[in-house]
């Protein structure tokens, strides 16, 4: 009897290894950021690099200002979210609030199914067709921009958007919706003025989950955003953000130069951004979870 | 309540305020009431019919996009493009060695992601630690999912690649991709086991079994289809993901086959990523990667959708 009883202590134990071993990784990748990105705050300080506004990592008197390069960023994520938002968030809510069983059994694994398409068949498609046709129809001198760009990453991110979304509304209780309607309210009015408040925070966690996936999404920007290291001043222009930059330089840099480390500290700034998004979405959720009394 | 949730899926008007919103609106000049009556199914036909406009762009963007992919690829799409290697320059021949690279990649992947995913997933889940560890563990996992996938390939040729000498090869590629579609992993198989009736586990352990005898023999195989999804829908994630393997193990073209995990290999994603930014042939080179961009996607959709179907399956048998 001891001996089962050591037996499973020793299983037990295993597995627990085995389950924070799964954290070291984040450690680690936490820890290769730091040790490799560091070296280049010896040369230049953490002000001229995120607001210093000239990457020319390549020079023979290189600079290292990523400001161009965040800013990039930031436009290619706003314009995809202002794609992504109102179309994942409407189908999420046609699917759950006003399709009826047999549309749903045909919506819900069809958006799950398209969720699988590769961002580089995206970045592929972007390329060759999006691109060429945008450039035609609005007279642009390249269609590769930031324009491009937040359309395709938008469109991609549409899936991921929706099934999150629908996991939120699927928790709010049907007493919500039987109450609402049995004062006499539409379905419409429950939808806007009962179903969508009391899902709020889940759809909040949703599209903040959707900014930092589209913040870290590589391929598809590294074709069709331009690749320009310069501060734009529309949609229409060329663009270079992090995550493009990281995937175009690396291939070309030797490992250990300034221009290395300069990349991994580019990294360190994304790590820490998505960081911060992926832990408020996961406050936003933790409360959510409380206020409709779930215990998952 | 089941009743009344089909009532209302159906488009009945039962609850609509006792107002058939098929009703013709009423003339103009009918007192205050229907009026704010109409004017509120207006509202609702309105934003419905919004709400459907959203799902219909959708499908119909991510149609198009699979509409152009196969209308451009299925030309060049033939039993030789599949089981011959490219020739002149990479304008002519198959795309053989590609397949066989990202197969390789996501075998090495999955080899190295199932059994620690698994094991976390049956630790949180089975042997329930306290709360401070399963905090920490779940937002770990949380956080993990949502690196950026170009991060992950810097850590792999950081840590893979240089720190352990495996330099750009199949092993290097294969880990940092299973470290990728570790979270993921983990989810589906927590997602299963807690689907397991508790019941079960009770009858097992009442029985006289062990806990590990309960796991191997009573929860595993009943979880075991929500894993297997879980497992295919990572396949499906592995195949497509290009920026890990970009400085870890993927190469523009390969003479040989690779003949040990420490030979770099060509791969299906970064072929097409190759032959559209490198390279002296841009015409041909697009028509080659138009196919490639073909076969990856038939491989992903098909693999997610069988994925799909499995859930499906799965979940209308437990109701």
């Amino acid at each position: 009897m001891n001996k089962i009883i050591s037996k499973e202590r020793v299983y037990a134990a295993v597995f627990a290894v085995l389950a924070f071993a799964c954290l070291f990784f984040l450690a680690g990748i936490t820890l290769v950021l730091f040790k490799e990105g560091l070296p280049l705050f010896g040369k230049i300080g953490l002000g001229d690099f995120l607001f210093g506004s000239r990457w020319y990592p390549t020079h023979e008197d290189a600079e290292y200002g990523i400001l161009s390069l965040l800013t990039g960023s930031l436009w290619v994520t706003t314009g995809a979210m202002l794609v992504c938002l109102p179309l994942g968030i409407g189908s999420a809510l046609y699917i759950n609030e006003i399709a009826g069983d047999r549309q749903k059994a045909v919506l819900k694994p069809l958006v799950e199914i398209l969720a699988g398409i590769p961002s580089i068949v995206f970045g592929f498609f972007g390329m060759v067709i999006v691109a060429p046709f945008l450039q035609k129809l609005l007279h642009l001198p390249t269609g590769l921009c930031a324009f491009t760009a937040s359309l395709i990453l938008g469109i991609m991110a549409v899936p991921a958007i929706c099934s999150l979304s629908e996991d939120a509304l699927s928790y709010v209780p049907a007493s919500y919706r039987e109450a609402s309607l049995a004062l006499g309210a539409t379905r419409w009015e429950t939808l806007i003025k009962v179903v969508l408040p009391a899902a709020g925070s889940g759809i909040s966690t949703a599209a903040i989950l959707g900014i930092s996936r589209i913040m870290g999404e590589t391929m598809t920007v590294l074709m069709v955003s331009g690749g320009a290291a310069i501060i734009p001043h529309s949609f229409f222009q060329p663009v270079r953000p992090l995550t493009s930059t990281i995937a175009a330089e690396m291939g070309e840099t030797a490992v250990g130069s300034m221009h290395y480390h300069a990349l991994f500290a580019i990294a360190l700034v994304l790590f820490t951004l998505t960081f911060i998004f992926n832990i408020a979405a996961e406050i936003l959720s933790r409360r959510y979870r409380i206020k409709l009394g779930l215990q998952r | 309540m089941k009743r009344v949730k089909t009532a209302l899926n159906d488009g009945h008007d039962l609850f609509n305020g006792g107002y058939s919103v098929r009703e013709a609106p009423p003339r103009p000049g009918a007192n205050q009431f229907s009026r704010a009556v109409w004017n509120k199914q207006t509202a609702q036909k309105a934003g419905f019919f919004l709400l459907f406009m959203c799902i219909l762009l959708t499908l119909l963007f991510l149609g198009s996009i699979v509409y152009f992919i196969f209308a451009g690829g299925g030309k060049v799409l033939t039993w030789g493009f599949l089981t011959q290697w490219p020739r002149n320059a990479m304008t002519e021949g198959g795309i053989f060695p590609a397949l066989l690279g990202t197969f390789y990649l996501t075998l090495g992947a999955i080899i190295a992601a199932l059994p620690l995913g698994l094991a976390c997933a049956i630790y949180l889940c089975e042997y329930t630690p306290g709360n401070l560890a399963l905090n920490a563990i779940r937002i770990g996992i949380n956080n993990l999912a949502g690196v950026p996938s170009v991060v992950f390939g810097l850590f792999g040729l950081a840590v893979f690649v240089k720190f352990f000498g495996f330099g750009v090869s199949v092993l290097s590629g294969s880990l940092t991709l299973g470290i990728l579609i570790l979270p993921g992993i983990i989810s589906a198989s927590q997602e299963a086991l807690i689907a397991v009736p508790n019941s079960l586990r009770e009858a097992s352990l009442a029985l006289g079994a062990t806990q590990w005898q309960t796991i191997r023999k009573i929860v595993l195989p009943q979880a075991l289809p929500g894993i297997l999804t879980g497992v295919i829908l990572s396949v499906g994630r592995a195949a497509g993901e290009t920026a890990p393997i970009l400085f870890t193990a993927a190469a523009f073209y390969t003479r040989r086959y690779p003949d040990s995990p420490f030979s770099e290999v060509m791969a299906l994603p970064y072929h097409i990523y190759a032959l559209m930014t490198e390279g002296t042939h841009p015409r041909q080179q697009t028509t080659i990667a138009y196919g490639s961009a073909l076969v990856l996607l038939i491989l992903v959709l098909f693999i997610s959708g069988t994925a799909v179907f499995i859930r499906q399956r799965q979940r209308s048998i437990n109701g």
